[in-house]
């Protein structure tokens, strides 16, 4: 199997899917001579002319609103946010008709459509450009969001999202683009709504999502070296949410620790450890833990943005601790 | 590139010593900007680093019309105009190095400059993000009765959001003393302005609501000060909002991160014919107001100014961890 960043891997995605259907079409801010923010779009405009590969004025709104008309209108639309921060000036017709058309109008249309957009911190950008704001969508019923940590995720995911029949919120993070990985060529599709064990181990179950994925991983295998055998959950996609895997996972391994980027409070790791103890409470030996990002607007400065994003030491000390609790 | 043909110096009404005080912060701006590209490629700098290359007498020529009580407000492109507005170019190095002693405490980097002190009201880095802020502060002008002109900044790229005739509606229909100042730079990021913009005349979109708007030589100091004196009268005056469109160019990347494939070198170099330093220190020198020992001096001063702003960033602290936690409420 090919080895290619994630960039590439979202790339082929969009190639395969615009050369298997010509309803699928790109547009947004820079996506034709930047080829996006991060290249993902570079060449396509070439390849596939600009009818179907074209840029949009810097309006968010009109971008994410045009492409639910063009849904409803019989396209299926990729448009791109540039990043999540920017996906909040779009909130309205991401919120308000993206994920109302199908139930509101009693399921006689849905809206097949991709909203790709940049989240995560990390590259120092400061507060308003660093924010990872998939709880705020993935607390919308109507609305799929979904969120790749690996290359061939990216790619699976993608082309799953395409040619899904609802709206999908795609979050990409931005410190994955170059991160490399294994990626079958051709057809290769991932499920939306299905997590993935990404690491077996029998001593707890941590529970990642995007970038926070490779970070956990990080983590167990240093704890591994400590004795300690963690398995990793990558979630993949938020909603639809794929609690079985989770659940077999905590009853595998009676314990659990969510990890993600976003702000502790009403987050992804709240939602998880609210369903695991909900689903599961018997089989934990342990209160469920959650690692996150510090409660901060991230600020500038390299050493404060560090601090508050989760890395491997802090997510070994959690494991640590919940392990004390049962004397593990 | 419109506008009028250039002001002669002499004509301008301006002191010997306001006319080479604009040219040594035109000077200020650029050394600070390619000092600034050369430490974000040693890894000094990092994040989004937005040059203000070629677009130096938009900044000082505007900035220099209001009065010290009246407020900037603008775009992440924010280097040039605070420095025209007299922020320390030290604190603002500092803030580039992510530094405690940096304007915004390190905070905010490039995108976010802010000295309330000094009635720069920022840096803000969702475009047009800042226009519904700068009509509110107009209204704190006008309700409080501080006489104070709001002057907002933004790029072209800036005019095609919501955000913006939103503004621009509720500015005129409000009255408020706010002077909106579009840098007209021909490019949002790699998308030029009539891919982006069904109008190319961008002062026209102000035209439609009947805000009194024109455009003006961003390459001509003098005559982005002119205008903007009168801009500002206007609003002081009660006049309600006004509109500039500066015609300008930026010299460099959008961002550092930018390969520049969307332009043609020779449309670059065409406008450097125009860089706004050069054409002023020609015009000051034809009309005998500066001579080559004044601009060798300046540029000694210039230097140093950055010199000592990078040794100033250089050797102040961090912030310290415990900044994590404060100035996010005022009352925790
Ligand atoms: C709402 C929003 N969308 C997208 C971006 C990403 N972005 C940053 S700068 C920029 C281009 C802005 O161009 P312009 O307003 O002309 O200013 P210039 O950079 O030319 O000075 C874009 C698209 C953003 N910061 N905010
Ligand atoms: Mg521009």
């Amino acid at each position: 199997m090919p080895m290619i960043t994630y960039r590439e891997a979202l790339h082929h995605a969009l190639r395969e899917e615009m050369t298997r259907d010509e309803r699928v079409l790109i547009f947004g801010e820079d996506v034709v001579a930047y080829g996006g923010a991060y290249g993902v779009t570079s060449g396509l405009a070439k390849d596939y002319g600009e009818k179907r590969v074209f840029d949009a004025p810097i309006a968010e709104g009109v971008i994410a609103g045009a492409a639910v008309g063009a849904a409803m209108g019989g396209l299926r639309p990729v448009a791109e946010l540039m990043t999540i921060n920017f996906a909040l000036l779009a909130a309205d017709q991401i919120i308000n008709h993206a994920a109302k058309v199908m139930h509101m109008f009693g399921g006689q249309m849905s809206v097949p459509l991709v909203m790709r957009a940049v989240g995560g911190g990390g590259a120092q950008l400061a507060s308003t450009h660093s924010q990872s704001l998939e709880s705020m969508f993935a607390h919308v019923p109507g609305l799929k969001v979904v969120t790749p940590a690996t290359p061939a995720d990216g790619k699976g995911l993608l082309k799953s999202a395409i040619r899904d029949d609802d709206p999908v919120l795609f979050i990409e993070h931005a410190l994955l683009y170059r991160v490399r990985g294994e990626v079958p060529e051709g057809e290769h599709l991932v499920a939306l709504g299905k997590a993935e064990v990404k690491r077996e181990g029998k001593d707890i179950t941590l529970v990642a999502y995007s970038r926070m994925t490779l970070v956990a991983l990080q983590a167990a295998d240093l704890l591994s070296q400590e004795g300690i055998e963690a398995e990793v959950v990558d979630l993949r996609s938020l909603r639809p949410l794929d609690m079985e895997t989770v659940l077999a996972s905590v009853r595998k391994t009676h314990r659990a620790l969510t990890v993600e980027e976003a702000w502790r409070s009403y987050g992804i790791g709240a939602e998880i450890a609210s369903r695991i103890q909900e689903e599961a409470f018997d089989d934990l030996d342990a209160p469920i833990r959650r690692v996150s990002g510090v409660e901060v607007p991230l600020p500038y400065a390299k050493n404060l943005e560090q601090a508050a994003i989760p890395d491997a030491q802090r997510i070994m000390k959690a494991v640590k601790e919940v392990l004390a609790r049962t004397g593990g | 590139m419109g506008g009028k043909t250039a002001t002669k110096v002499g004509q301008s009404g301006l002191d010997k010593k306001t006319l080479l005080n604009f040219l040594h912060q035109m000077l200020l701006i650029r050394k600070f900007e390619d000092k600034a590209g050369e430490l974000y490629a040693r890894g000094k700098i990092a994040g989004f680093l937005h040059l203000y290359n070629g677009e130096e007498a938009v900044a000082v020529g505007a900035i220099s019309a209001l009065e010290p009580h009246d407020l900037v407000i603008t775009h992440y492109r924010d280097h040039g105009h605070a420095t025209a507005r007299g922020l320390d170019v030290k604190r603002l190095m500092a803030e580039l190095f992510g530094k405690a002693t940096g304007v915004s405490k390190g905070h905010g980097g490039s995108m976010h400059f802010f000295d309330a002190t000094l009635g720069f009201y920022g840096g803000w880095a969702i475009v047009g993000g800042h226009l519904p802020l700068a009509v509110g502060l107009g209204l704190a002008s006008n309700y409080l009765r501080k006489n104070q002109v709001i002057l907002c900044i933004f790029g072209d790229g800036g005019t095609n959001i919501g955000y913006f005739y939103e503004s621009l509606n509720v500015a005129k229909l409000w009255n408020v003393p706010v002077v909106f100042l579009c840098e007209n730079n021909l490019y949002g990021m790699g998308t030029a302005l009539h891919r982006a913009s069904a109008i190319r005349e961008v002062y026209r979109k102000a035209a439609v609501f009947d805000i009194p708007a024109e455009r003006v030589d961003g390459m001509d100091v003098l005559a982005m000060r002119e205008a903007t004196v009168k801009a500002v009268a206007h609003a002081r005056g009660g006049g309600g909002p006004y509109f500039l469109e500066a015609m300008t160019y930026r010299f460099r990347g959008h961002s550092m991160a930018d390969p520049i494939l969307y332009r043609d070198k020779s449309e670059v170099e065409e406008w450097k014919q125009r860089d706004p330093i050069i054409l002023f220190q020609q015009r000051l020198r034809e009309e005998g107001v500066l001579t080559p020992q004044d601009l060798e001096q300046m540029e000694r001063e210039t230097d140093e100014l950055v010199a000592d702003a990078v040794k100033f960033a250089e050797e102040s602290p961090e912030p310290p961890l415990s900044d994590l936690h404060e100035d996010i409420y005022a009352n925790p």
